[in-house]
């Protein structure tokens, strides 16, 4: 906003904005001070500084073996992502550059597989992946968090190459360019910024992945999202202990999400929203 | 562009995902059908017959069906309600000129990227729990009763866990939407000296139906899906007043094994998220072309 505003409206319009953005932060923030708190401390009421120790942490480890989970997550989140990459890269490509009738009709069917309620098919699922030998396997996971989630990797990589004027290939290609040299030298620059998105915001999406990672392992190839899920019962975690497994889970996913606040918009919605 | 051979290369280029995303939809929801017209037991296997229309009918007639679509209803609502009106609010209160903008978006947008179970666990265990919660504590500072949350209001506590989720997202989508918003009609109209409340629902309102239609649409989409929070907090319960259709084909097939009971719940959990989608699919189709 150009207008001049006075300071003391600008003052009042920050106490009250810093007032609800801490309100909404405030149980992160107060798992984050939890996990460095001694268990009994965690339990003796409302307090927000702790005694700095790391024995939770060190307890999630020696106990729960944390690594595994975690390097679950980072497999099955990374994997899934990858893979969904590698097949829709080419055909978001093919439909952006050389779009046909029914370009739009395959890409609104595609979105419309999104819709399909995951519960509706957990019997099919299960049984099938009860029979394959599947169940709680890290590969049993990867695809269906690929098929899960490719229409939007499709739709957004779709929105990006969209953007790719195609006249700039053409006029590389009158100067003399090779196909190779027009991929290395035209196309990947303007290509990559959206598939780098793409590929982020669907780490976050196949990360945070609660429904299946629940059904479809126990142990072995639990995430940390189904790891967690176990501790709901009483005699789960104590309090310290679970903040800092929590803590520990979503970190580097709130960090990579503050990255990529933009392309949440537009992956979300579809392009519907930019 | 278009010669044959570079139409023949487009094809081979979507073919890979469109096969697949054709098998993934079309098998499974198959299989789901068929099973849904089959006596079939886990526990039983051996038993297994054609069960005609009998798992539907047995569905439909359980009073914990009709309750869970109406606490599927109820939680829908309720969080695109608190989500709407709070993401509106909030997102203007963002795009007022304020001190440290980047930091307030930042802390605003985190609770999206917490994955459900860590949500629904944290809210449990140090904010709701009635006797270390914070809630609690603050209730004490009052020399109030501390309120058992999850045993009282089961389902208003999943309401607020899924809508302190979800506030990120509506708030995002509606300051975007806010930020494109044309500053100098707002002017003309402040100049006009419209008041405040005219100028939003004048200006701001209709500039941002488009979004706030989105929003519903496609929380809609997931919030028919709730299902981990209720897991890791309630279980369902007490009785079933918190079980929303997702959890309760989710028990059927799998802390009951009934593989038809589930097939037909999941058939209708179709039908619904169907209804939502064609809506979802029109506001999106405009935006194609």
């Amino acid at each position: 906003m150009a207008r001049a505003v006075s300071r003391n409206t600008r003052i009042g319009w920050t106490i009250a904005a810093w007032f609800v953005a801490l309100l909404i932060f405030f149980p992160i923030l107060y798992a984050i001070i939890t996990s460095f708190k001694s268990e009994q401390e965690a339990i003796a009421g409302f307090d927000l500084i702790p005694s700095f120790t790391l024995e939770s942490y060190r307890e999630v480890q020696s106990q729960y073996n944390y690594f595994r989970p975690f390097m679950n997550s980072v497999i099955i989140a990374v994997g899934s992502t990858v893979l969904a990459l590698l097949v829709a890269i080419p055909a978001a490509w093919a439909m952006a550059f050389s779009p046909t009738k029914r370009t739009k009709d395959i890409l609104m069917w595609m979105l419309s597989t999104k819709m399909m309620p995951a519960v509706a098919v957990l019997v099919p699922i299960y049984l099938i992946f009860l029979r394959t030998g599947l169940l709680d396997t890290r590969t049993g996971l990867v695809i269906v968090l690929m098929l899960m989630n490719l229409p939007i990797v499709v739709w957004m990589l779709y929105t990006y190459f969209r953007e790719i004027p195609g006249e700039i290939l053409e006029a590389a290609r009158m100067d003399g360019a090779t196909l190779g040299q027009e991929i290395m030298h035209v196309l990947a620059p303007m290509a990559v910024p959206g598939i780098a998105s793409t590929l982020l915001l669907n780490i976050i999406l196949a990360w945070n992945e609660a429904f299946w990672t629940i059904q479809l392992t126990t142990t072995n190839a639990a995430p940390l999202s189904a790891f967690i899920a176990s501790f709901s019962s009483p005699q789960g975690l104590f309090w310290a202990k679970l903040s800092a497994a929590s803590t520990l889970a979503i970190a580097p996913i709130l960090i990579m999400g503050w990255f990529s606040q933009k392309q949440l918009v537009r992956g979300l919605t579809f392009g519907a929203v930019k | 562009m278009a010669t044959r051979q570079t139409q023949s290369l487009a094809r081979l280029m979507r073919a890979p995902a469109i096969v697949l995303l054709l098998i993934w939809m079309i098998v499974p929801l198959a299989m789901t059908l068929y099973y849904s017209f089959l006596n079939y037991n886990l526990l039983n296997p051996a038993n297994t017959s054609w069960a005609g229309f009998f798992n539907y009918q047995y569905f439909y007639t359980d009073p914990a069906f009709w309750e869970s679509i109406w606490n599927t209803l109820v939680l829908v609502v309720g969080v695109l309600a608190i989500t709407v009106v709070g993401g509106i609010l909030i997102a203007m209160l963002i795009d007022k000129p304020i001190f440290g903008q980047g930091i307030v978006r930042i802390l605003v947008i985190s609770p999206f990227f917490v994955m459900p179970p860590v949500a629904a666990l944290i809210w449990k265990n140090m904010i709701m729990h009635p006797s270390y919660g914070v809630f609690a504590d603050i209730a004490k500072f009052f020399g109030a009763q501390p309120v058992d949350w999850f045993a009282q209001y089961p389902l208003f506590s999943i309401i607020l866990i899924v809508a302190w989720q979800w506030l990120p997202f509506a708030t995002l989508i509606l300051l975007t939407s806010l930020q494109s918003l044309d500053g100098e009609q707002m002017e003309a109209a402040e100049m006009d000296g419209a008041p405040a409340l005219q100028r939003f629902i004048y200006l701001t309102l209709p500039h941002m139906a488009r979004a706030i239609t989105v929003v519903i649409l496609i929380q809609t989409i997931f919030l028919l899906g709730v299902y981990a929070e209720i897991l890791v907090t309630t279980n369902g319960g007490p009785g079933n007043a918190s079980t929303n259709l997702t959890y309760l084909i989710y028990r059927a097939a799998r802390l009951n094994f009934d593989i038809g009971g589930a097939a037909a719940g999941g058939i209708i959990a179709v039908v619904l998220a169907n209804i939502c989608a064609i809506f979802l699919m029109r506001a999106v189709g405009k935006n194609l072309d």
